[in-house]
């Protein structure tokens, strides 16, 4: 049950503009002898948002961290199938790893900013990567919690410790963190869950404001979250013996309005999940 | 009824922690004991020319400066070479080696380190350090054979150190393209780093109390001086301790328990410095 759509159709974009930034072929997940997605085939459209919803354990956050090859720091996992970014596939030996994450960042459900200062926190992946300028560096650091909407919060605190904000804030950072190495794809997995409303909103105003330049996936558990943020949405389910699988994938305002499959009809509606 | 059940939950109640609290307090008297004893039976041989000379009359006159400060040298290059080996191996077993065969068996291996007997590190120091590599008996020769009994001790904690540091941290790191070593160096390291060296100032401070290794690979019971180069024999305060309390007649009592308490006060002084360390890094990273 793998709908395919043509992205240029979905967008509300310029079709110019949008390519296919993602695309996952026949995907199928183990971790060990167990089975976590089954025959996922998926296409990420750029410059817009993609939703994955379904229910806990239904592989949604194994499907995001295949994009970023996270998935190959828990022993036993394996894939078959093939990933595309931009037409080439991650999943090759001759891919650096480093070189993808770096493109393709991730936020993770609980905010982990790192134990040191705002300002270190932001500097950190940049300086990593090389750049020593302390000038550049502070460039780097205003732009990023600039655009992470967080920089009228914290100029004055920049030296405090970011394990010091509030959640909202924190998850912000983390943001800000992501965006300082330039990505092109930005992985978010649950990014609110651990967030009151309000903080909920803030991000999700981001996520609104950052569409227009990056490919954003987002996982969640929230499908008002889904329906208020994403264009594009995935259903996923699991199947008898817990293998994920992808049930529909189409656009936001659709999968919610006029599901195609009655399983998606049964979760969007509450009557399971 | 419910009233009666209830007076026997409480009777067992206090019972337990009667046993617990008994069994606490019977750890703690002998350590007490040991402390204030030796501060009674040693305290009057405490003396500034105690501490500043050197020993005349085989140990019953003068003082014990270069068994002092041999011990300090002998921390000193257990330090040296226990705690780089030691922290790149926990960085190693945590953070690169498969889970396989070869990494349990090495990990079984430095448990068992541990629980090897002293005089058996003596001996090995004897025949690797002292007569296979030609350092003889010596300073340098002590400070490796205490080094290996000490790398069990650092290698462990470094590991449990390394491993606390929350995953949280690593997965952030690594989800923006930083490398594994810049994550191990720059995230992993800083927030392990106040249990790796406590873990390195304990250890140090047990082979400073160390006794039978440094017995067969250069301690000596007197010398004329103080080590000038690591290739020197060396003095010793437990060393010093058991030859003037078993070996050297008409002793004064006194002297004996003054090497103790001097022995005592170093060994744990260290053990406090390593609780500062910890209690001060960890105030700094919670800024």
């Amino acid at each position: 049950m793998n709908i395919n759509l043509d992205v240029q159709d979905i967008s509300t974009r310029p079709a110019e503009k949008c390519v296919t930034k993602l695309k996952a072929e026949n995907i199928n997940l183990y971790y060990g002898t167990f089975q976590a997605l089954r025959n996922v085939t998926l296409d990420i459209p750029s410059c817009s948002i993609t939703a994955i919803i379904g229910p806990s354990g239904c592989g949604k956050s194994s499907m995001l961290r295949l994009f970023n090859r996270m998935n190959d720091l828990i022993p036993g996992a394996r894939v078959e199938g093939n990933i595309e970014l931009d037409g080439i596939p991650i999943y090759n030996s001759k891919i650096d790893v480093v070189e993808l994450r770096k493109r393709v960042g991730m936020v993770f459900q609980k905010p982990n900013p790192f134990p040191m200062s705002v300002f270190e926190n932001v500097a950190f992946g940049p300086k990593r990567h090389g750049i020593k300028n302390r000038g550049e560096l502070e460039q780097i650091v205003e732009k990023s919690l600039r655009q992470a909407a967080l920089w009228d919060e914290v100029k004055d605190k920049l030296g405090q410790s970011g394990l010091a904000l509030s959640g909202g804030q924190q998850q912000r950072l983390c943001i800000a963190r992501v965006l300082a190495v330039e990505p092109e794809v930005i992985l978010m997995d649950e990014p609110c869950s651990a967030l009151d409303p309000v903080a909920t909103l803030k991000i999700e105003d981001l996520m609104r404001s950052l569409a227009a330049d990056y490919t954003i996936i987002i996982v969640t558990h929230n499908m008002q979250q889904a329906a208020r943020v994403s264009d594009t949405a995935a259903f996923m389910m699991m199947e008898p013996d817990r293998a994920g699988v992808l049930v529909e994938y189409g656009p936001t305002a659709q999968l919610f309005t006029n599901p195609k499959d009655k399983r998606t009809e049964d979760y969007i509606t509450g009557r399971f999940g | 009824m419910a009233i009666a059940k209830f007076d026997t939950r409480r009777i067992s109640q206090r019972t337990a922690f009667t046993f617990l609290g008994l069994a606490t307090l019977i750890t703690v008297i002998p350590v007490l004991f040991i402390i204030v004893y030796t501060i009674v039976q040693g305290g009057g041989a405490i003396t500034w020319d105690f501490l500043s000379q050197f020993p005349s009359q085989a140990g019953r006159a003068g003082g014990i400066l270069p068994a002092i400060i041999g011990t300090f040298y002998l921390m000193l290059g257990t330090l040296v070479f226990a705690l780089p080996i030691g922290v790149l191996a926990g960085i190693y077993l945590t953070e690169y080696a498969r889970d396989n065969w070869l990494t349990r068996l090495i990990n079984l291996a430095i448990v068992n380190l541990a629980g090897v007997p002293s005089i058996v590190f003596g001996l090995f120091g004897l025949s690797v350090f002292v007569l296979a590599f030609n350092f003889g008996l010596s300073l340098l020769s002590a400070s490796l054979t205490l080094a290996a009994q000490a790398l069990a001790m650092v290698i462990t904690t470094s590991r449990e150190a390394i491993l606390a540091v929350p995953r949280e941290y690593r997965e952030g790191s690594l989800a923006i393209g930083v490398t594994k070593w810049q994550t191990v160096r720059h995230i992993v390291l800083p927030q392990a780093f106040p249990g790796i060296i406590t873990g390195a100032v304990l250890a140090i401070s047990r082979a400073a109390g160390e006794t039978a290794p440094i017995l067969v690979v250069g301690a000596a019971f007197l010398l004329p001086g103080i080590p000038q180069s690591p290739f020197d024999q060396f003095m010793a305060l437990p060393y010093h301790l058991y030859t003037v309390a078993a070996h050297v007649p008409n002793m004064p009592k006194e002297t004996i328990w003054g090497v103790a308490l001097v022995l005592l006060v170093v060994v744990l002084s260290f053990d406090v410095l390593a609780a500062a360390i910890r209690i001060k890094t960890r105030q700094r990273s919670q800024l």
